[in-house]
């Protein structure tokens, strides 16, 4: 008898109760057959050694948690920073549901997208009418003002023709003539979700870009690319281009219907790029992108076009914003104010204050690969040592660009970059190569709980802690922001590592 | 002001008439069939379920892969489930049901990781085949403690035409016969979930109970002997359902599926009875067993202190009189218990109404629990039910009570627009949507990452849970005070 309303006990404490307990240890003996617990110890043992890790790295066709998602939802991602646009998804109706949850799970909020539907039928005959009874129901129940066309892998695999099928859909008065239905093929077995971020971004700019006269203007366009941080980092970019006088359009601005308020309202659409400047962005004299590697094609596509373009990978810290915001004031011409320079100031200070406590600390990361270079730069420039820095579906070029990051300063001396290795590949190197603190997502809590390295929540995505994405982690502030998050978990640990009494507490200081 | 029973029911029926209104008329004639408001006295909701879904409506539903990975196998905690095809499926599902376990994960327990073939183009145009085999060589090799392989089949896989059971074969016998499971649950299967909980079932009576002969012949069988079927352990419900099964006197030799080992569903069919609660993913197992080796199998409802009284008495009278007496002796001891959670929280809760929809068993089987609080809940639908599970709906909602089944996201949100519950249960992707309407809400997939909710200590916690979310105060502010 164990619950009392007074103090009711859920999965927390619950099953610590003795009669659990001991239910757990006699069926764990009677029915499971259970290995012997020596060997389970012994083998475990050996998970650590340098042996499985050389074993481990021979790995050739299993992959053992990854860092990384499949294509859709990336186009999913972009789809919904489009003003009135709801995401549709040709093939399995599964793969949408999964899409919508990992979002939502995420952001905390609502995730609209729909899906075709298809079932065996459709893996026979082709999923046109799948594509034609959709977007009719799509266009009469949810009203939106576009609908971005993008694939799971099994519309892919049996070859269903995009182009064709939605030409064949507005034919039979599924969406009205003039209905902006831009598509992109993101099949799941190409690249991963940054991959069908640029997909899906490039096939919407083309909706609108193709065909038409470009008028250079003075504007620049924007892109955030796939990121976890997109509601507080968009926001931030936004603030500092008014601060600059910078004429800008943010392209997939999908800060606002990530972070909609609890009013007795919901808001299916909210705010997003409206489909006017994303036509008209094809005038900007330039397109930023903040993550490289999510918007490859989108890029090719707007130089094409003759636009001047500029890359940088997740910038992050006090010489990244400095090098992103130079470069945004040297395309536009717009100085960059002195409250900049002070916000900037104010972050060289609180790097200075706080420096003594990060120097020379040891990090593993792992995640997109944009955002590892970006996180490995603001570490080295905290005096900080990136030694094993993974990226899942990062590749050689972005293997040979951590290097040269590495390179260029002391403190990537001995760093190495992994790309294509999963999150079993940075359990051995946890094991093998310790490191002070771990950098990645949440999944990362189980290399914590195996290998005792303190994880530090940055990346998507974050299920288990709270509203991280409303902060920024680019420009000033948001160097400010990651400082913070790391120094917090830092603190946390020495104080952890020093709060026995009579053994350890003499460094349990108060002040640090 | 309270309706009266006619006055609800016409009210719902204009509802359903007004939100057909939104689709293009075949679309409204199709979505027609699945909305009804239930009568008294009939034996059905009168509702056509377990069809394709339309497309472009925003279904809630997911895959068969969903419904083998997710549901049934992943759970097994000892063997390594393969996520085969591209990498997103095996992703979004990964460790996000919580199906808790006791184990060494990464050693002799696998359930919160993700193993997959991580498909590439090669892969798709060549076949997976050569890449599985090798797959399956490097488990073995890394992860020597795993006692069985699944192969969860992803969209690709049935497509380009790859053999998943010869490799498996094969394989097994290279490992000296080893369990290794192919499973055909490609998401473009069926309409839902639904067909991927089949094919499961499937493959276990083919790969593990026709595939082996008595793996265990040291285990030693009692007159008391039951399997508990279709509880995943969310949160620990199996725990703290197997608690009271042993309380009264029973031997639970296995748990289906979740804090499942392999050794435990190789010796179910030496169970006495088999005793299931989610009815619709594991029925066809259970009807196997019954079959093939003559166990009989009962349903029970381990929601709510009625539910489970009635359960307890129902499981005990397919045994002897200690049995019997044990089941009576169980429920008095934890009568006072609930008496005390609903003498806290029924008043808090009295009258409150809510509307559900969620999947499996659950939109008719908390309706009692929800009862046993003074709750009412006057809306329900099943994400992915058959007519028997609308059938067996009859015996739990009341008159005039609004049936939805494979609702759209536009119904479910109008719906409860017009119905103003006190309180919505369904999945994650409903919830922040009811959430910014001002709608207090509990996820009753995971529990809201609370439970469990099964047996009596659940109750409890699903008691609290409930009305932490109805008398949440912040609801009081989701409005400008200064609004005309």
């Amino acid at each position: 008898m164990t619950q009392s309303t007074n103090n009711v006990l859920d999965h927390f404490n619950l099953f610590r109760e003795p009669e659990y307990i001991d239910m757990f240890e006699t069926k764990k003996k009677n029915f499971e057959f259970p290995h012997p617990a020596d060997k389970v110890e012994e083998v475990r043992d050996w998970t650590k050694t340098w042996e499985y890790r050389e074993k481990n790295f021979g790995r050739e066709a299993l992959t053992v948690n990854p860092a990384k998602a499949c294509q859709p939802l990336g186009a999913v991602f972009v789809a919904v920073g489009f003003e009135g646009t709801m995401p549709f998804v040709h093939g399995s109706q599964g793969c949408v549901a999964y899409y919508r949850s990992h979002l939502s799970r995420h952001f905390k909020e609502p995730s609209s997208c729909v899906s075709s539907s298809m079932t065996e039928d459709a893996a026979v005959f082709g999923g046109l009418n799948n594509m034609i009874d959709g977007l009719a129901n799509t266009y009469s129940m949810y009203k939106p003002k576009m609908i971005a066309v993008s694939t799971t892998c099994m519309a892919e695999v049996i070859g269903d023709d995009l182009n064709g099928f939605i030409t064949n859909a507005r034919n039979k008065g599924s969406v009205p003539e003039d209905f902006p239905v831009p598509y992109a093929h993101t099949p799941a077995f190409v690249g991963s979700h940054i991959t069908g971020y640029d997909n899906a971004l490039r096939g919407i700019l083309s909706n609108f870009w193709e065909g038409k006269e470009r008028t250079a203007n003075g504007k620049i366009n924007f892109i955030g690319g796939f990121d976890g941080y997109t509601v507080g980092n968009l926001r931030e970019v936004k603030r500092m281009f008014d601060m600059m006088g910078v004429e800008y359009t943010i392209l997939a601005d999908n800060s606002e219907v990530f972070d909609t308020p609890a009013d007795g309202e919901f808001r299916m659409y909210d705010g997003g790029t409206t489909l006017e400047d994303t036509a008209a962005a094809l005038n900007a004299k330039a397109t930023v992108s903040m993550q490289q590697y999510c918007t490859e094609k989108t890029l090719a596509y707007a130089a094409e076009k003759g636009q001047e373009v500029a890359a940088f990978n997740h910038p992050v810290g006090v010489a990244a914003t400095d090098k992103f915001l130079m470069e945004v004031s040297r395309i536009t011409g717009r100085a960059i104010p002195a409250e900049l320079a002070k916000e900037r100031g104010r972050l060289v200070d609180a790097i200075a204050d706080s420096s003594a406590h990060i120097h020379g600390k040891k990090f593993a990361i792992y995640g997109d690969p944009d955002l590892c270079l970006g996180l490995a730069g603001f570490l080295m420039e905290l005096g900080a040592e990136p030694v094993h820095v993974l990226s899942t579906n990062g590749g050689k070029e972005w293997e040979a660009r951590m290097q040269e990051l590495f390179e260029s300063s002391p403190f990537g001396k001995g760093c190495h970059a992994y790309a294509g290795k999963d999150l079993w590949h940075m359990r051995s190197l946890l094991f093998t190569e310790p490191v002070d603190f771990l950098i990645g997502n949440t999944y990362g809590k189980y290399l914590e709980r195996d290998t005792g390295t303190p994880l530090i929540r940055i990346g998507f995505p974050v299920f288990d802690r709270h509203h991280k994405h409303r902060y920024p982690v680019w420009g000033y502030q948001g160097g400010m922001n990651t400082l913070v998050t790391i120094l917090d978990k830092i603190f946390d640990e020495m104080d952890r590592n020093t709060n026995i009494p009579a053994k350890s507490d003499y460094s349990f200081d108060i002040i640090r | 002001m309270s309706l009266t029973v006619e006055q609800v029911k016409a009210r719902n029926q204009e509802l359903i008439k007004e939100v057909l209104e939104v689709y293009p008329e075949k679309t409204a004639k199709r979505r027609a069939k699945h909305l009804n408001v239930y009568e008294e006295g009939k034996t059905d909701c009168n509702v056509k379920s377990n069809i394709k879904s339309i497309p472009g409506v925003m279904t809630i539903r997911g895959c068969a892969y969903a419904g083998s990975k997710g549901v049934v196998w992943g759970p097994i905690k000892d063997m390594i489930h393969i996520s085969h095809g591209p990498v997103g499926c095996g992703q979004y599902s990964w460790a996000a049901r919580r199906n808790y376990y006791i184990g060494t994960t990464g050693i002799d327990t696998f359930v919160t990781m993700q193993f997959t073939s991580d498909f590439q183009e090669k892969d798709i145009v060549f076949g997976g085949d050569k890449k599985l085999e090798k797959i399956m060589d490097e488990i073995q090799d890394l992860f020597p403690l795993n006692k069985g392989i699944t192969v969860q089949s992803e969209c690709p896989i049935g497509l380009i035409g790859d053999d998943i059971e010869a490799v498996s074969k094969k394989k097994s016998k290279e490992y000296g016969g080893k369990t290794i499971v192919p499973v055909r649950c490609e998401g473009f299967r069926g309409v839902s979930q639904s067909l991927g909980h089949h094919i499961a079932n499937d493959a276990v009576r083919d790969w593990v109970f026709d595939k082996s002969d008595d793996k265990h012949p040291e285990f030693v069988g009692s007159p008391y002997d039951v399997a508990i079927i279709g509880d995943y352990n969310i949160g620990g419900d199996a725990w703290a359902s197997r608690i009271l099964l042993e309380e009264m006197g029973l031997r639970v030799i296995a748990q289906w599926s979740g804090d499942g080992s392999i050794a435990e569903l190789e010796n179910t069919p030496k169970a006495k009875l088999n005793v299931l609660h989610c009815y619709r993913s594991m029925n066809y197992i259970s009807r196997h067993m019954e079959e093939k080796y003559g166990i009989p199998w009962v349903e029970y409802n381990f929601f709510g202190p009625s539910k489970i009284e009635a359960s307890l008495r129902e499981i005990a009278s397919h045994f002897d009189d200690k049995i019997k007496e044990g089941a009576e002796k169980v429920i008095a001891k934890y009568k006072p218990m609930m008496q005390a959670v609903i003498d806290k929280y029924k008043p808090r809760l009295e009258g409150k109404t809510v509307m559900l929809f969620v999947g499996g068993l659950r939109p008719r089987h908390v309706i009692g629990a929800y009862e046993d609080l003074g709750m009412v809940v006057v809306g329900t639908g099943y994400e992915f039910g058959h007519n028997d599970d609308y059938q067996r709906t009859t015996h739990y909602v009341k008159d005039g009570t609004l049936i939805y089944d494979d609702v759209t996201g536009y119904e479910f949100e109008k719906f409860v627009e017009k119905v103003q519950p006190d309180l919505v249960g369904s999945g994650i992707k409903e919830k922040y949507v009811f959430q910014k309407m001002g709608v207090p809400f509990r996820q009753m997939h995971s529990w809201d990452y609370s439970g469990p909710y099964h047996g009596y200590d659940g109750f409890a916690i699903f008691a609290r849970d409930m009305d932490m979310a109805i008398n949440n105060p912040i609801w009081g502010l989701t409005k400008t005070p200064w609004a005309a």
